[in-house]
C-alpha cells in the first residue's frame, strides 16, 4: 500500500467517560466486602443512581429484565439520564414514558422485535428532545466488554465504511502488527446498571440461566450495580457448584427479591412473556391521552413490583405463563 | 394462478441458499422459517444461531424475540451475544439475512432512518441492532424483500449495514474482512446476486409470473443482467408442505 491510510471517526458525542485510569481509580474504593446487601427496590434507585447518571439495564428488551427497577426509576423521577439501548424494547418504553432518558446510545430502540414498533418509544426519538448517537449491538457488547477488562477500547471489524460508524463516536485505527485497518470501540463503563437473575444469595453472588447476552460484562463494567432476583438462595448453594456462578459478589451493591420479577418479560425456564399485555401496551401508545392514564394506573399509582403484579392478574397469571414457557398443554 | 404466495416463494428459495452443515445467524420472522425449512428438508446439519446467545435449538416454535427461551429450547449452547458476535468475527458463520426499509445497488441497507438530519429524523426505524455487525462479519449476507422502486433506491438515506459500500474494492478498503458481502438478495419478483468487479446489483433469476420489464420498473436504479439469465424453480410441493404444516402451521409469516 503506497497511499497513507485514511483514518475517521465518528461525529457524534461520547456519552460515557472511556478512561481506564479513572476507572480504576473509582473501582480502588468500591467496596470488596461480602456482606448481607439485600434492600428494596426504593431504596436500591434512592441510593444509588443520580439524576444525569449513565444506565445499563440488564437482558434483552423484553427478556429477563429488571421490571421492578424499572418502574421504581420512574416512580422517583430520576431525569437526564443516558441510556445504552442495547436491543432497549420494554425497558425502553418505561423509561420513554417517565421521560427519564436524554441521551441514548442506539443499536437498537423503538422496536419490540416481531411486535412491531412502540409509537411512544419513536415519537420521543423523532422529537429531537433525546441526543443520539449510533452504535450496533455487537459494538455495545465490547464497549461494555472493553469496560469489564479495564481497557480504554477494543478494536473490532464491524461498521467501517457505514452511515451507523459515520454518527457514532468510534474511531478508525491500524493495527500496528499487520496494518489492517481495525475500528476502536470506546469502553463503556456506566454509573448504574440493574439485572435480574434466576438466584443469587445475600452478598449478589448470582446463577443466570440461558442466553447471557451481555450481563456478565455490564455486571463488572458498571460503577453501581442492583441485582434482582427470582430468589434469595444460601450462600452454601453458590459454594457447592462455584462453575456456576455467574457474577460474583464484589460486583454487586445491592440485592432485592423480586419473584417473576421480569414480568411482563420471559424469564428462560420459569415464565414466558406476557404477549397480549405487551400488544396492549403498544396499542394504547397509539394514543398519548389513554396511554397516560394506562401507565398511571400501571407504574406511578402502583406502590411495587407486587402490586404491578396483582393488578395484572397476580400468580394466576404467571401460572398461565409458566405454562407456556414450558409448553404445557393444560387442557 | 400458481398455488403458493410470494413470502412462500422467498422463503423456500432462500432455504436452498442453505447447505448442510453451514451456519448461519438468523432474526425472527422470514429468515428463522427459511433457516427452519432448510433444516427439515436438505440441511438437518444446519446450525442455526441467534444473536443474544442461542445456538442450535430444537425450535418448538416461532420466536419472538431473537433473545426468548425459544432460541434455546434444547440447544447445543445458550451463550452470549459478544460470543455469537466473536464467531462471526472469527469468520466461523457462513451466512446471514437482513431486512430493511431501502437497499441500494451495492446492496447497502437502510434500517435506521428517512430524511437528512440524523438528529431530528422524518421517520426513525430500530437502527442496527445485530445488522450492522452480521453484514459486516458473516460471509454471505441474504435479503429477502418484497420488491418496489422505492425500497430498491440509488440514493439510500442512510447506510445501516454495509454492502459493497461504494462498489468495487470499497469495502475492504474500509476495513471489512476481506471475502464478505452480499450474497443473493431474493424478491418477489426475482434472485439478485452482485457483478464480481463493480460489485453492482445482477439479475440472475426470474421468478414465475414476471419478465424483465416488472423487474426493472420496480427497481428505482439501472439493474445488470446475468448472461444466462434463468427461470425460478417454484416451490416444490414437498417443501410447501413442510412449511405450512411444520415450519408456520399458525401462518404469522407466511399469512402476511
Amino acid at each position: 500500500m503506497n497511499k497513507a491510510v485514511e483514518l475517521k471517526q465518528g461525529q457524534n458525542e461520547l456519552f460515557a467517560d472511556p478512561d481506564a485510569d479513572r476507572a480504576r481509580e473509582f473501582f480502588r474504593h468500591k467496596s470488596r466486602a461480602m456482606v448481607n446487601k439485600v434492600t428494596t427496590a426504593q431504596e436500591a434507585v434512592k441510593n444509588l443512581l443520580h439524576d444525569g447518571d449513565y444506565l445499563g439495564i440488564g437482558g434483552f428488551g423484553a427478556n429477563r429484565i429488571p421490571t421492578a427497577i424499572l418502574h421504581e426509576i420512574v416512580r422517583q423521577k430520576k431525569k437526564n439520564l443516558a441510556f445504552a439501548g442495547h436491543t432497549a424494547t420494554h425497558d425502553m418504553q418505561i423509561l420513554v414514558a417517565g421521560e427519564c432518558i436524554d441521551r441514548l446510545d442506539i443499536a437498537y430502540i423503538i422496536g419490540l422485535e416481531a411486535r412491531g414498533l412502540s409509537p411512544s418509544s419513536r415519537r420521543a426519538v423523532e422529537s429531537g428532545k433525546i441526543k443520539l448517537t449510533e452504535w450496533t449491538n455487537a459494538t455495545l457488547s465490547w464497549r461494555i466488554k472493553a469496560a469489564a477488562m479495564g481497557l480504554s477500547f477494543l478494536p473490532a471489524r464491524n461498521i467501517l465504511g457505514t452511515d451507523t460508524f459515520k454518527y457514532s463516536a468510534d474511531k478508525e485505527i491500524t493495527c500496528p502488527f499487520t496494518g489492517q485497518k481495525y475500528v476502536a470501540h470506546p469502553a463503556l463503563y456506566p454509573d448504574f446498571a440493574a439485572i435480574h437473575v434466576h438466584e443469587c444469595d445475600v452478598y449478589g453472588n448470582a446463577h443466570v440461566y440461558g442466553a447471557s447476552v451481555s450481563d456478565q460484562d455490564l455486571a463488572k463494567a458498571s460503577k453501581r450495580v442492583v441485582l434482582t432476583t427470582e430468589r434469595l438462595i444460601p450462600n452454601e448453594e453458590i459454594r457447592r457448584q462455584p462453575h456456576a456462578t455467574f457474577i460474583p459478589f464484589w460486583c454487586v451493591d445491592a440485592v432485592v427479591e423480586v419473584p417473576y420479577g421480569s414480568y411482563p418479560g420471559n424469564m428462560p425456564y420459569e415464565y414466558f412473556s406476557d404477549e397480549e399485555y405487551l400488544k396492549q401496551w403498544l396499542n394504547i401508545e397509539k394514543d398519548p391521552a389513554e396511554f397516560e392514564k394506562f401507565f398511571k394506573k400501571q407504574v406511578l399509582d402502583t406502590r411495587n413490583f407486587n402490586e404491578y403484579l396483582e393488578l395484572n392478574g397476580g400468580i394466576d397469571k404467571i401460572i398461565k405463563l409458566r405454562s407456556i414457557e414450558h409448553l404445557i398443554d393444560r387442557k | 394462478m400458481a398455488d403458493y404466495n410470494p413470502m412462500e416463494l422467498m422463503i423456500c428459495v432462500a432455504a436452498r441458499n442453505l447447505e448442510d452443515g453451514a451456519t448461519v445467524v438468523v432474526g425472527t420472522g422470514a429468515p428463522c422459517a427459511a433457516a427452519m425449512l432448510a433444516q427439515k428438508t436438505h440441511s438437518p446439519n444446519l446450525t442455526i444461531m441467534f444473536e443474544a446467545g442461542g445456538v442450535a435449538p430444537i425450535l418448538p416454535s416461532m420466536p419472538i424475540s431473537v433473545g426468548d427461551s425459544r432460541t434455546f429450547h434444547r440447544a447445543i449452547l445458550a451463550s452470549s451475544m459478544p460470543d455469537i458476535m466473536e464467531t462471526c468475527q472469527r469468520g466461523m458463520v457462513d451466512y446471514t439475512f437482513l431486512g430493511g426499509a431501502q437497499i441500494d445497488m451495492y446492496g447497502n441497507i437502510n434500517s435506521t432512518m428517512i430524511g437528512d438530519d440524523h438528529a431530528k429524523p422524518k421517520v426513525r426505524f430500530p437502527g442496527s441492532g445485530g445488522a450492522n455487525d452480521l453484514a459486516s462479519l458473516c460471509w454471505r449476507t441474504m435479503m429477502m424483500t418484497p420488491q418496489d422502486a422505492k425500497r430498491f433506491t440509488e440514493k439510500i438515506n442512510f447506510i445501516t449495514s454495509p454492502g459493497y459500500l461504494q462498489g468495487g474494492t470499497s469495502r475492504y478498503d474500509a476495513g471489512l474482512p476481506k471475502g464478505t458481502g452480499p450474497y443473493r438478495i431474493i424478491t418477489n419478483m426475482a434472485i439478485m446476486g452482485f457483478d464480481e468487479e463493480t460489485k453492482w446489483m445482477k439479475v440472475l433469476n426470474v421468478n414465475p409470473g414476471y419478465n424483465r420489464k416488472d423487474i426493472q420498473d420496480n427497481c428505482g436504479f439501472e439493474l445488470k443482467w446475468a448472461d444466462k439469465l434463468a427461470d425460478t424453480d417454484p416451490p416444490h410441493a414437498d417443501e410447501l408442505r413442510i412449511l405450512r404444516e411444520e415450519v408456520d402451521p399458525h401462518r404469522y409469516i407466511i399469512g402476511r
